[in-house]
């Protein structure tokens, strides 16, 4: 009889985590945040998100079955792609855009490489920016936030039929006696008319009738959760807000009459969203402690820079992409030191394998120097 | 990702924090029976096998020489059972080829006593003296490497030892085979330690034990303080935070000392040898009686079997004999579907049950199929480059790029570049990997192939 026991290499057991629980909790943590920017925007938005993940999960789909990439539907991950491209196109973009940004997202940003693990590029960010090119003018129309009416009305601009150029948005809120502030987002008001916003109202996206994106606040709420967990890494984000704030905080000491205050930078557009969500994306930020702090530094600085001289209002979509390109480098020259290495370059006296008194009691230290994790001593 | 660790003080970076499942901690010691036939393989230590000196039919009793050789890396065998031999030859071994080993029959109705050692006075030997007892007691590390101990309590002429660390981490989950030992042979460890610091010229020792042990340490210095003001120097007895693979000696030495071990370099190099509780404390007992190693503490666990315990078993015991008492009804039934010799994190997870326990094994696990702690089960997706293995390798290696670059067959580079000899195969990133990725066993098959092409 032969023994049906198994053989496998060690190690016989395994954490808890898998790639599922990863995305999944993704997602969930996504879910407060698509909920609110439903509340801020009404059924146009629910609509988008709908709309946008639907077409992420087809494509996906498609290129699982066909068997051109890796991975499978479940995994959740198209799923996170949807809602985040959703959450940074404007709530009453054309959904057929919207359809034809998933599906680049997916095709281009992740099946043209491999499927998930071997995208280079953030898939959500791929299909922005091909219909922020492909459609500058639907993108860059946003509508004021809490209108009256908003969940029995759609933004006329989301029902456009496909390959027609959309209806004037302006026009819709000029009926609406809404037309002061039609169309603008508070960085292109601050680009453009030279208002800076409150950073309050940013951070809360709670006052009324401001054109503004996903709330900020929400989303560090969110990402803390996901980081607490150990679902998403906190070097990256804070790199990127650490560097974005020194940034600005810079160029607004040497000159506050031109550039705007540093927390009107961090809480405007999409940098919260894209600090939280879109940088931590794990395969296509590096794997290195050392070169996550890198690439988040790099990704605050290009983002204000590119915001500041650019034609551009937003910067945070770049500067994700141009860091993910850095990504590889970057990792490449941040390798970990391996323990017992920086002892080998520390003391050149060491020969191997042996060096008679190389670390001397006295030097090797007291029996436990590090007392503080051993339990207190019961008094007598 | 770690954020917390930062906060929670722990003894050295990484690492991971496994189920410990110690089922059999509070169990005492119970002998295993004499089984009718043992199987001494004559290769259980790394370096060269010794030759064996009985024939085919001899009368042996037990405690008796049966294999010996005077190469440096290698230690004699001892007969474990008063019998015959009954075979010389190739008999199955634990890594699924088949090694040359001795067969002996056990007499119907001998005692079983140890009749082959004599009683001595150690006390005015020197350490040379000491040094060549524990060869002849054929003593290895009963840690899991089995690597002589004469070889690794010797000390070179031109070093100096002046730290014993006596390592009573046991960080594998299941395993408490060190544990029990440091509670009821305390006495014995204690001699050991004494005997081990003689021989090496220590003055000083020091028995890290794992803070989920609390019991062992108190135990230890109740022994010390017996013991008295020593000659040899002070033992010390310390609690370092549990990690796994704390039982690994670079970081025992890290959560001890706070210091490095440099990278390619053995303990010596800082003045320390390092040794297993489990060694010391069968060294305590056996050198005084003149005796050689014959028996082990296996611990025997996991949801397959019926009654979990440490049991004290004789070496060749054949593992079916151990599971048939253990109660593990039916290995072959459907029920009970992986049998591993050693941890769960480096244990070797092994096909047929007529191999014997020796020197080297610390367990003996039996999974049912329901709690078998799948990997295949699972899908196995890219490497998604989250970085948890990177985070977790406790020689701060980077074994996701590593992995990608053993998919590519890429082996020099893994090696020159990105420092794949300096991994010891703990299993820590295959642990956390979350898409599934059989990392060690790629980096093992690499470091073989790169051992190949330097030969």
């Amino acid at each position: 009889m032969t023994a049906p026991i198994e053989i496998r290499s060690a190690p016989h057991v395994q954490g808890a985590k898998t790639v599922e629980t990863i995305m999944r909790h993704v997602v969930y943590s996504l879910l407060p945040i698509c909920a609110f920017y439903v509340f801020q925007y009404g059924i146009s938005a629910l609509a988008s998100l709908v709309v946008v993940t639907a077409a992420c999960l087809l494509t996906e789909r498609f290129f699982v079955r066909t068997g051109t990439q890796a991975g499978r539907l479940s995994d959740y991950s198209a799923v996170i792609t949807g809602l985040l491209l959703a959450l940074t196109l404007p709530p009453g973009f054309p959904l057929w855009m919207g359809a034809v940004a998933g599906l680049v997202a997916i095709a281009l940003g992740k099946a043209l490489f491999g499927g998930i693990g071997f995208n280079v590029f953030n898939p959500a960010l791929v299909g922005r920016a091909f219909v922020q090119a492909a459609f500058p003018t639907a993108i860059a129309t946003y509508t004021p936030s809490f209108l009256t009416g908003r969940f029995t009305e759609f933004i006329p601009s989301s029902l456009a039929w496909p390959l027609m150029i959309p209806a004037d948005a302006a026009a819709w809120l000029k009926v609406k006696n809404l037309d002061a502030l039609a169309g603008a987002t508070p960085l292109a008001k601050w680009k453009f008319d030279g208002v800076v916003a409150n950073a309050v109202d940013l951070l809360t996206s709670l006052s009324g009738h401001m054109a503004v994106g996903p709330a900020p606040l929400l989303i560090l709420l969110c990402g803390a959760y996901l980081a607490l967990r150990r679902f998403m890494d906190w070097r990256i984000p804070l790199a990127i807000i650490g560097s974005a704030a020194l940034t600005a905080w810079l160029l607004f000491a040497f000159d506050p009459a031109r550039y705007p205050n540093p927390f009107f930078m961090l809480f405007s557009g999409g940098l919260i969203l894209g600090a939280v969500y879109m940088a931590t994306d794990m395969a296509t930020s590096p794997v290195t402690p050392k070169g996550m702090w890198v690439y988040g530094a790099l990704i605050g600085l290009l983002t204000v820079v590119i915001r500041y001289y650019s034609g551009l209002p937003e910067g945070v979509m770049y500067a994700i992409l141009i860091a993910n390109a850095a990504s590889p480098l970057i990792e490449k020259i941040t390798q970990p030191v391996p323990f017992g290495r920086s002892v080998l370059n520390r003391r050149k006296r060491a020969t191997y394998p042996l060096n008679p008194g190389y670390i001397s009691r006295e030097e090797a230290g007291a029996v436990t120097p590090k007392k503080r994790f051993l339990p207190k001593k019961p008094k007598k | 990702m770690k954020l917390l660790s930062y906060f929670r003080g722990e003894a050295f970076q990484r690492g991971v924090h496994p189920p410990s499942c110690k089922l059999t901690a509070d169990r005492k010691i119970r002998r295993l029976p004499f089984p009718p036939k043992v199987t001494v393989p004559l290769s259980q230590h790394i370096g060269k096998a010794p030759r064996p000196i009985v024939r085919v039919g001899q009368e042996v009793v037990r405690g008796q020489p049966i294999a010996r050789s005077d190469e440096w890396l290698s230690v004699p065998h001892h007969a474990p059972l008063s019998g015959v031999v009954e075979f010389i030859g190739l008999r199955p071994g634990m890594r699924g080829t088949w090694i040359e080993s001795i067969v002996i029959r056990a007499h119907p109705g001998a005692t079983q006593e140890d009749l082959w050692g004599r009683p001595r006075d150690l006390s005015q030997a020197t350490g040379q003296d000491i040094l060549q007892a524990i060869w002849d007691t054929g003593m290895v590390g009963l840690g899991g490497a089995a690597f002589p101990t004469h070889a690794k309590l010797s000390v070179p002429k031109q070093a100096k030892v002046h730290t014993l660390v006596v390592n009573g981490c046991e960080c594998e989950p299941y395993l408490t085979c060190d544990h029990r030992v440091m509670v009821e042979q305390s006495d014995d460890l204690i001699a050991g330690i004494r005997y081990a610091m003689r021989a090496t010229g220590a003055e000083r020792a020091i028995i890290g034990i794992e803070d989920n042990k609390p019991d062992a340490r108190s135990v230890l210095r109740d022994a010390i303080a017996r013991a008295g003001t020593l000659p040899e120097g002070e033992i010390f007895a310390e609690l370092v935070p549990t990690k796994y693979p704390q039982g690994a000696e670079k970081m025992l030495i890290m959560a001890l000392f706070g210091t490095e071990m440099p990278a390619g370099g053995l303990p010596i190099a800082l003045g320390m040898v390092v040794s297993n509780v489990g060694t010391l404390a069968a060294l305590g007992k056996l050198l005084p009686a003149g005796q050689g190693l014959t028996e082990r503490v296996v611990t025997v666990t996991g949801s397959g079997v019926a009654r979990p315990g440490d049991y004290r078993v004789i070496l060749g015991t054949p593992l079916k004999f151990v599971l048939d008492y253990a109660g593990v009804p039916a290995v072959h039934a459907l029920d009970a579907r992986q049998v591993i010799l050693g941890g769960p994190m480096m244990g070797q997870a092994i096909g047929s049950l007529d191999v014997p326990i020796t020197k080297g094994v610390s367990g003996v696990l039996v999974f049912r199929r329901e709690d078998m702690q799948v990997r295949e089960t699972r899908q196995t997706y890219p490497c998604i480059k989250c970085g948890e293995c990177v985070e977790s390798c406790p020689m701060g290696l980077n074994p996701s790029t590593l992995g990608m670059l053993a998919a590519k067959r890429e082996y020099e580079l893994m090696g020159e570049r990105y420092f794949l000899g300096d991994c010891f195969e703990c299993g820590c990133c295959t642990y956390v990997c979350p898409s599934n990725i059989p990392l060690v066993q790629q980096f093992r098959v690499a470091k073989q192939i790169l051992r190949e092409k330097a030969a």
